[in-house]
């Protein structure tokens, strides 16, 4: 046990000075770094949102939203579809719990209608590599002529699926101005994306560009009544009043069907009004999109029609010429800051259903400073004390733990640094129980030595039989505390997965500075003392 | 001269303690049991869901019953005040609200909009009723998984008796950790979960540095009474045991004294479960071999293991 070959030797130094060099750089500012020279290491330790500050979005796809939204659609496919045949008779076409109905009143038809409606089915590729198509909704006709869609569960689920993967794009786009550090996009199980935004203490405003749906549509204002008389009596059939986003809140009646949405533009930019001065955001048609808006305002000089963003009224202008270039202005009582999110928000496109957050941490950088003071304080305190308290019972051997302990921490904020892992608050918490159980190995050791010394063994025998019957106790022992750890990594989430990645790699390296740093470090000593009595 | 905090030769007979110490854990963890069922934990957002607000305020101390009526015009529900760490700071709780994720999210605009510049918002968190319930799951089942993992390392590793002896030890350790909660009313978390979990390693760690110890003391005094033999385990262990929970207690206490408000009940949970952890192994793993009745001959391993014994006890290994 206390033979060391020399490439063992070479190789525990090696390790350690590994860890010392990746350690290193988180002692210098980000600048000085820079000057280094290219062979040296210059990552550093990747500090969680809790210690930086920033904000943890979790967001939800609004599934209810959604199928609402979709099956309004489907029933609007299926009138289309029975359309085409006008001799197929129709009645009762309705969203009906979690799908959609409608009856074939003449059922010599029914097999007909049933042929067109199977179109609707919509089948899904499972995946890429091949697996099986799944339809996105299952059809069901009865004998009576009541054909049912219902959404089948693996359809929906792949539906929401790919939802969240269009989502994310869509946030994508969004956020590629937003700040000045990125924020991560992620998905999170099935319906869930996750945006972490470093450094960012205040999320209102990416909240406001991550959550808003952003469906921009046209509508032509319906002047049949005013909105005051609609809300009273009953709005015409097929108009509906909306309002405005201003406080307080002004009602428009408008026709319900869109003229054109968000998906006929191609590009929106911030401009200033070279009259008012005031921003605006100027916005370009696709050609189809071009045209209708070309058709629909040489039709209707004269009268106002609407923008609408997410069910508001942004603005309501009155058509005084026929626009025709394809292109517009919205103008709002905008800031430039709104008017350049807008812009964004209409580049990116609208999101395809409703996201909810769900959990929200942010911290802001003030409390993150003051946690990294805290802990660093906290772990010199409680190594300083250890170290003392180590050196007050084992004398000479004791300073040898203490090296091996010293080593230990730096081969933790190596591995952490090299292995890029977050470190959080909980995680400096983890680092201050490993200085504290890390000594636990080499007190089983140095135990284990003076039990071996009292029972009648020379010093460089005990020395030797310490170490090499300790090795199965600490290993029992460390692995329970192992398994502890790898199981609250697999099931915690940000702050408490950094808490067990510190506990899991301060459980790998005090085993390996117990075991070899700390023999190697007594073997030296032996071989340079040649003690005859145990100083311990 | 070195600090020895157990003397050389220290003979303590634990084994007859066990009628006191029996009781006396018994009565501690029925304690935790009915108070965890009549009080009940103090559940932070993280289980139950709700927002907290830590703000510094601009003034020292911070006008607390001021912020509670500037909250109360709000209408929030159930709101708490109170103050956190330094004078000048407070932290804000606010219950769940009726609608759900949407009504939380106005929540937090109507208490920033409020605030707006008077005061920093440090810290802000949100947690829908859906994530808390799955986090509440998550970290019951994070316990349980891990219990019984152990459980098999342990089984693998020694006799089934030392498995559910460590697996009791554990459980009791948990329970009497939960009990603390509830009686200082400390918010149970999400890092109360960590920290629970941290308790289970540790005690474990304990318990198989000493149950290591007893398999080979049965190796090597295959004659020797039960009892006796554990004592003599214990004791031989007893100096490891105390070093390195004062070594990891002096740790913990640096970091409960200087370690910030945010992890301070963290911290807490971890002392205690140090303290109740090195308690339950010495008073409560070694004696629970006796009642699950462990013969020595159940240990199987090599017949004369004279090297694995401390010194060249020779006699004694081969009796």
């Amino acid at each position: 046990m206390l033979y060391f070959a020399r490439w063992k030797i070479s190789l525990i130094v090696l390790v350690v000075l590994a860890g010392l060099v990746t350690t290193l750089p988180n002692f210098f500012s980000s600048d000085t770094l820079k000057a280094w020279p290219d062979w040296l290491p210059k990552r550093q330790v990747v500090l969680g949102l809790d210690l930086q500050g920033g904000a943890y979005l979790l967001y939800e796809i609004d599934r209810k939203d959604y199928v609402a939204k979709r099956l309004k659609t489907l029933v609007g496919d299926i009138r289309q579809t029975l359309r085409e045949d006008p001799r197929i008779g129709y009645t009762g076409l309705g969203v009906q719990g979690n799908g959609a109905q409608v009856r074939i009143r003449d059922l010599d038809r029914l097999a007909e209608a049933e042929k067109r409606l199977a179109e609707l089915k919509n089948p899904l590729v499972a995946n890429l590599f091949g697996g099986q198509a799944v339809d996105e909704f299952d059809m069901t006709v009865s004998e009576d002529g009541l054909v049912r869609f219902a959404y089948s569960e693996q359809g929906l689920s792949q539906r929401i699926s790919s939802i969240v993967q269009q989502s994310i794009e869509v946030i994508r786009l969004r956020l590629d101005e937003f700040g000045t550090t990125e924020p991560s996009i992620q998905r999170q199980g099935e319906d869930r994306i996750l945006v972490e935004a470093p450094g960012e203490g205040d999320p209102q405003r990416l909240k406001e560009l991550v959550g808003q749906t952003a469906q921009l549509t046209f509508h032509m204002v319906d002047q049949s009544m005013s909105p005051e008389q609609a809300m009273q009596s009953r709005p015409p059939v097929g108009s509906v009043v909306t309002y405005s986003a201003d406080d307080p809140p002004i009602p428009y009646l408008l026709e319900e069907a869109p003229l054109l949405s968000g998906e006929d533009l191609v590009d929106a930019q911030v401009s200033f009004d070279q009259r008012t001065n005031e921003p605006v955001v100027n916005f370009r048609f696709n050609t189809s999109g071009a045209r209708t808006f070309s058709v629909v305002t040489q039709r209707n000089v004269g009268r106002p029609f609407a923008i609408v963003l997410d069910n508001e009224v942004i603005s309501a202008p009155v058509i005084r010429e026929p626009i025709t270039g394809g292109s517009g202005q919205i103008s709002g009582s905008f800031t430039v800051e709104s008017a350049n999110d807008l812009a964004v928000l209409l580049r990116a496109g609208a999101l395809p259903a409703k996201l909810t957050v769900i959990e929200e941490r942010s911290i802001g950088p003030g409390l993150g400073q003051d946690s990294v003071d805290a802990g660093r304080i906290a772990s010199l305190i409680g190594a300083a004390l250890v170290i003392v308290f180590m050196i007050l019972a084992y004398g000479r051997f004791g300073v040898i733990a203490d090296l091996a302990l010293l080593a230990n921490i730096l081969m933790i904020f190596g591995a952490l640094t090299t292995l890029q892992a977050t470190l959080t608050l909980p995680g400096i918490a983890g680092i201050v129980l490993t200085i504290g159980m890390a000594v636990d190995a080499n007190v089983l050791i140095f135990e284990r030595i003076r039990e071996e010394a009292r029972a009648g063994r020379s010093a460089i025998s005990a020395i030797d039989a310490g170490y090499s019957r300790a090795l199965g106790t600490i290993l029992d022992a460390n692995i329970t505390t192992l398994i502890a750890a790898l199981i609250l990594f697999q099931l915690g989430s940000g702050p408490i997965r950094g808490f067990a990645v510190t506990l899991a790699i301060g459980i790998f390296t005090t085993v390996f500075s117990a075991f070899t740093f700390s023999r190697l470090l007594v073997a030296l000593w032996v071989r340079w003392q040649r003690p005859s009595r145990l100083p311990i | 001269m070195l600090l020895r905090l157990i003397p050389d030769n220290t003979q303590i007979r634990f084994m007859r303690l066990r009628t006191i110490s029996y009781p006396l854990t018994i009565v501690l963890i029925l304690a935790s049991i009915g108070l965890f069922f009549s009080v009940g934990l103090n559940f932070g957002i993280d289980f139950k869901g709700g927002t907290v607000f830590e703000m510094k305020t601009m003034e020292s101390p911070a006008d607390i019953s001021g912020i509670r009526t500037q909250l109360g015009t709000l209408d929030l529900g159930d709101v708490q005040v109170q103050q956190f760490g330094a004078p000048d700071e407070v932290l804000v709780r606010v219950q769940q609200p009726d609608g759900g994720e949407l009504a939380q999210q106005s929540v937090v605009s109507l208490v920033r909009e409020a605030f707006g510049e008077s005061v920093e918002f440090r810290r802000v968190e949100v947690v829908g009723p859906r994530v808390s319930g799955e986090l509440a799951q998550a970290g019951t089942i994070a316990v349980v998984a891990s219990l019984l993992v152990i459980l098999f390392y342990i089984w693998f590793r020694f006799e089934w008796h030392f498995a559910i002896g460590a697996i009791i030890t554990t459980v009791n350790d948990i329970i009497i950790t939960i009990g603390l909660f509830v009686v200082l009313q400390l918010e149970f978390s999400l890092s109360s979960i960590a920290a629970v979990l941290t308790i289970i390693g540790y005690s474990l760690n304990d318990t198989v540095v000493v149950y290591d110890r007893i398999r080979e003391n049965l190796r090597r005094y295959k004659k020797m009474p039960l009892p006796e033999l554990l004592d003599r385990s214990i004791n031989e262990m007893l100096s490891r045991t105390v070093m390195t929970s004062v070594t990891t207690l002096l740790a913990l206490l640096a970091l409960y004294s200087f370690g910030g408000e945010v992890i301070r009940s963290f911290t807490l949970a971890m002392i205690f479960g140090v303290v109740i952890g090195t308690y339950s192994s010495i008073f409560l793993a070694a004696p629970m071999l006796i009642v699950l009745k462990l013969r020595p001959s159940a240990v199987t391993g090599p017949d004369s293991d004279a090297g694995d014994a401390p010194g060249e006890d020779n006699k004694a290994a081969s009796a």
